[in-house]
């Protein structure tokens, strides 16, 4: 499905961000892709789309190099490639549905997309893909009146509305919080499994990628230094990932975390109840 | 190093002692520049005009006074055709300015090399010319009128609008860009879905701000020929008819005051 060859990445500012990684990806595979901050996972991610521009190496979408490509062939390939970001990117000032049909751009000739007069099959997917992820009564909100679990929702139909054959999630949760990170985690990898979609999610937090993917790439300083199954993500293997640390104290936390979160959620769920029973 | 380690510890200060010595020097070529401005402006000023001051301007208070308010029906024709200068010179200054910005913003243009210098220079050289000049230059050109003085707002609000409007361009959040582009879109895509709802309350504002200041610019024109309500007060000037030029000073406050009360209504309508 996508096979990675030998990239590399070097900034012009000297940075080598990317020293040879190689890997391939299955159709419906969700891979979280883990390492310390500057191990190079943004830098990996946005070579795929070319958002940054590889140094060397190959991006193989099926059969096709993206890496080769020129502008025009560019465009068409990143229609096929949704993405997700972490501070959700999201036009603020335009709305929700606006946001969502921008993810046609590259099937629309300009003046449509100018009009703002999409196809009424764009139109008809964008209200199925907003109820899909739960946000049927936001269509008509600008995105900067809706909440940051909202608006990652937007962005996740932002990225379906392109119908890709991959997605690439760049720290989807890192502005979220714990209850939020896991529902939206929760939606991302049942939409996949849904559609046999195949996922390359940059994430920062382990216990939250080891709950939801189905295989881990650990990458540090540029190169591959993990990839297998969630379960052989060892503190020998996470050592060697992020460097010494007392991994087991932090799974404590975590627990802890996701404790509190199960308690704020069923603090929510006392307290709307009882809202409901408040005769009118 | 505004750290120095002592016996006691370290001590922390803000500037180095070169750096405080370098402060005083400046503060003295400071005070020398200002007395010497003093003893320029002294010699070039001769004190018995001044000490007689408040006498004329006592007379000249005199002759304004009481405004003579029957001028005031030959002055509506002329206001209108300020306000019109100020509104098409604004008008037409947006239309070439927009693209000049978007040519001159680090993020928007074609070519940093070869079309951003240009469409600085535009900006520049419509800057560096006041109203007034621009309309001196197009009377001689064009002759005296409206169209002398429509064009001349117009230049001078070119590199106004253009400056500031590229300039919020380049302050555009350029993730929300990425986001657009990582759909596939193309650049006119790009432009209307990411970049132009980033600029838009910026450029109403800067808009609504410029016509604001073309209002009051405009008011002057007449001084050089260049049509409005500048032309009254020249000929009030010349024939000294200082009863009438109370009038037209008046017009040109409440229109500035209703003009400022419009442009604040309309940037809070838009932000």
């Amino acid at each position: 499905m996508l096979r990675i060859e030998a990239l590399e990445k070097r900034y012009k500012t000297g940075d080598h961000a990317l020293k040879g990684v190689s890997f391939a990806i299955e159709p419906g595979q969700v891979v979280g892709l883990i390492g310390p901050s500057g191990a190079g996972k943004s830098s990996l991610i946005r070579c795929i789309n070319r958002l940054v521009e590889p140094t060397g190496g190959k991006i193989l979408l099926g059969e096709i190099d993206i890496a080769s490509m020129n502008r025009g062939e560019l465009r068409q390939v990143r229609r096929r490639i949704g993405m997700i970001f972490q501070e959700y990117a999201l036009v603020e000032r335009l709305t929700v549905m606006e946001n969502v049909l921008s993810g046609r751009l590259g099937y629309v000739p300009f003046w449509r997309s100018f009009t703002r007069r999409f196809p009424q099959a764009d139109v008809d997917k964008a209200f199925a893909l907003l109820d899909r992820v739960g946000l049927s009564d936001h269509v008509d909100k600008r995105a900067d009146a809706l909440s940051g679990g909202q608006r990652q929702r937007v962005g996740i139909a932002r990225a379906l509305e392109q119908d890709p054959e991959l997605l690439l999630i760049d720290e989807p949760t890192a502005s979220l919080d714990p209850k939020t990170s896991r529902q939206i985690m929760r939606l991302i990898c049942e939409i996949c499994a849904e559609r046999n979609l195949p996922a390359i999610i940059n994430i920062h937090d382990v216990n939250l990628a080891q709950m939801f993917v189905d295989r881990i790439i650990g990458l540090r300083a540029g190169e591959v230094v993990f990839d297998g199954k969630p379960d052989a993500l060892t503190n020998d293997v996470l050592t060697r990932i992020y460097g010494d640390e007392d991994w087991n104290a932090m799974r404590k936390t975590a627990d802890e975390d996701a404790a509190d979160a199960a308690n704020v959620a069923a603090f929510e769920a006392a307290r709307e109840q009882r809202m409901a029973e408040v005769p009118a | 190093m505004p750290v120095t380690q002592t016996e006691t510890g370290k001590i922390w200060q803000r500037r180095t002692t070169r750096e405080q010595w370098l402060g005083w020097l400046g503060w003295i070529v400071l005070v020398a520049l200002f007395m010497y401005c003093w003893d320029v402006m002294n010699r070039g000023t001769m004190w018995s005009f001044v000490s007689d001051a408040p006498r004329q301007a006592a007379d000249l208070l005199n002759r304004s006074w009481p405004p003579r308010w029957s001028y005031m029906e030959r002055l509506w024709i002329p206001l209108w055709d300020t306000i019109n200068i100020a509104t098409l010179g604004t008008l037409l200054g947006i239309i070439v300015a927009v693209p000049v910005a978007f040519l001159a913003a680090r993020n928007t243009t074609p070519s940093a090399v070869i079309v951003r210098p240009i469409a600085l220079f535009v900006i520049v050289a419509s800057r560096s010319i006041n109203s007034l000049i621009w309309a001196l230059l197009l009377v001689t050109i064009l002759g005296p009128g409206l169209l002398a003085g429509i064009l001349a707002i117009a230049l001078r609000s070119i590199g106004f609008i253009g400056k500031l409007l590229y300039e919020a361009i380049e302050e555009i959040d350029e993730t929300q860009v990425e986001a657009v582009r990582a759909t596939g879109a193309g650049s006119m895509q790009v432009m209307d879905y990411a970049i132009v709802p980033q600029v838009l309350p910026a450029f109403a504002g800067i808009s609504v701000f410029r016509w604001d200041i073309n209002i009051r610019e405009s008011t002057i024109l007449g001084l050089v020929g260049a049509g409005g309500i500048g032309a009254q007060l020249q000929s009030s000037l010349n024939t000294l008819a200082w009863s009438q030029i109370t009038v037209i000073f008046a017009l040109i406050l409440v229109t500035v005051v209703v003009s400022e009360w419009v442009s604040a209504k309309v940037r809070h309508a838009i932000i």
